[in-house]
Order: C-alpha cells, then structure tokens, then sequence
C-alpha cells in the first residue's frame, strides 16, 4: 500500500469516525468537537488531493469560525444532554435500511464508471491557487460580488433577530 | 494517487450519516450541526471531481459553498438564540408550530 493511499484511509477513518461520533454523542458540545475533527480531517484529504487553498480556508473558516461560533451558542444557551423521545415504530424498523439505501444509491449515482470522469485521479493542478483567484475575478465575478451581498445580508439578518425587543 | 472513487464513496457516507443525524437528532443546535456536516460532503465531492478532471473550477464552487455556509451559520445561530429565549427549549418537539 503507497502511503498516499494510507494516509488517505487514516484521514477517511478519522472523518467517518468523527461524523458517527456526532450523531451517537448526546450533549451537543460533544457533538460539536466531533464535527471539528471531521472538518479537520477534510482538510487533509483537500491537502492530499493538492488543493492546498480550500484545505486553509476549510480550517479557516469551518473549523475555526463556524465552529467556534457553534461552541459559542451552545456555551450561551447552556445546552444539555438531548432529550429522549420515542422513536416511531417506522423509524426504529425502516431507519436504517433507508440511510444505507440513500448512501448507497448516492455511492453508486456519483461512481458512474462510465461517467467520463478518469477512474484514477490526476496529478496536482499545478498554480490551483493562482487559477482560482483569476477565475474568482474574471469567469465568477458576478457571483463572488453577490456573495458580500449575502454576507451583509446575514449579518443585518443576525442581528436583527439577536437583538432584544425594545418596548 | 487515490483513486477519485474513494473520495467519493466517502462522500457519499459522510452525506448519509449526516441526513442520519438530521432525522434522528432532537437537539437544534446538533440538526443545524448535521447540515453543516452535509455541506461538508458535497464540498469533498467537488474538490474530488475537480482533481479528477484538472480543472479548478470545483475548487472555486467550495469557496462559494463555505462562504454560504458561513452566511447560514450566522443566521440559524441567530433563531436559535430566538428560539432559546421565546421557548425555554432547545428541543425540537417543542417548535411545531407548523405541524399539521
């Protein structure tokens, strides 16, 4: 085994490992930790897959800011442990035959061999960064100046809903 | 090289187990968790495609995603806050308001 194709089981383990720990954890910050490690682990696999760019804006901004305002909220709200409910007798039979299903069918939608994708993947891209930010400001600039729209929009949609009602 | 196979059947079982956790989760914080967990799977589907095809502009849609993404995180974060304060719950039993 090359240890390219090691590395990349290590950090796949990690990630399904991390992302099973999120659902069977019950208190949401232990939830929250497992989500880090599996953004963590993503951002190798983009390191491995030489897309150095998105693997530091991965860490950047999912598993530092996203996260840490996730942490923050749960910190705020003093989040418990979940309660328990019931599970419908449908659920507890059917659940889990449709999750595999869904992750099967999805599985073998995307690894279409006849898809026209190569079956092996390709060198590294070389300079990925430096096409990204050309085609950032040149093929996508109308969508990457409607991005900052977006961004303004949610931060006046944040505090319009955290602010208190004044009377 | 990894072949692109791989990076994509773990897509596929990271988007799975965070439809899972979607519908099994009772917590808001940890349903809100999950999409982001989902967002994360297709953002590996698409660097995976564009490394299979050499060209970057699956890397360029990822950015678009986090930056969605980051834009959801500040607004959900923010009803939940409302829920939170209006409710007294985190529970997600408890908001069915537009239940039939």
């Amino acid at each position: 085994m090359s240890p390219v194709l090691l590395i990349f089981f290590v950090l796949a383990g990690l990630a399904v490992l991390g992302a099973l720990s999120l659902v069977l954890q019950k208190h949401p910050i232990h939830s929250a930790l497992s989500l880090i490690v599996v953004m963590v682990s993503l951002a190798g696999l983009y390191l491995l897959m030489g897309a150095e760019f998105v693997a530091m804006v991965q860490i950047i901004v999912y598993g530092g800011a996203i996260m840490v305002l996730f942490i923050f909220v749960i910190m705020l709200l003093n989040a418990g442990e979940e309660e328990h409910t019931d599970l419908s007798k449908l659920a507890k039979f059917a659940g889990l035959p449709l999750a595999l299903a869904l992750t099967a069918s999805l599985a073998a939608l995307v690894v279409k061999p006849d898809a026209g994708a190569p079956a092996a993947s390709q060198a590294f891209i070389p300079n990925a960064t430096n096409q990204i930010s050309s085609m950032l400001f040149k093929e996508f600039v109308y969508p990457f100046e409607l991005t900052s729209f977006l961004i303004l929009i949610a931060i006046i949609g944040a505090l319009v809903l955290a602010q208190r009602e004044k009377k | 090289m990894v072949p692109t196979h791989y990076y994509l059947i773990l897509s596929a079982i990271l988007f799975g187990l965070g439809a899972v956790a979607f519908v099994v989760k009772r917590n808001i914080i940890t349903i809100f968790m999950s999409i982001e967990l989902m967002l994360n799977a297709v953002n590996l589907a698409f660097v995976a495609f564009s490394q299979a095809f050499g060209r970057v502009e699956g890397q360029v849609f990822v950015l678009f995603v986090i930056v969605v993404a980051a834009a959801e995180a500040a607004v959900g974060l923010g009803i939940i806050i409302l829920i939170q304060r209006n409710r007294q719950s985190l529970n997600i039993e408890k908001v069915s308001l537009l239940k039939l």
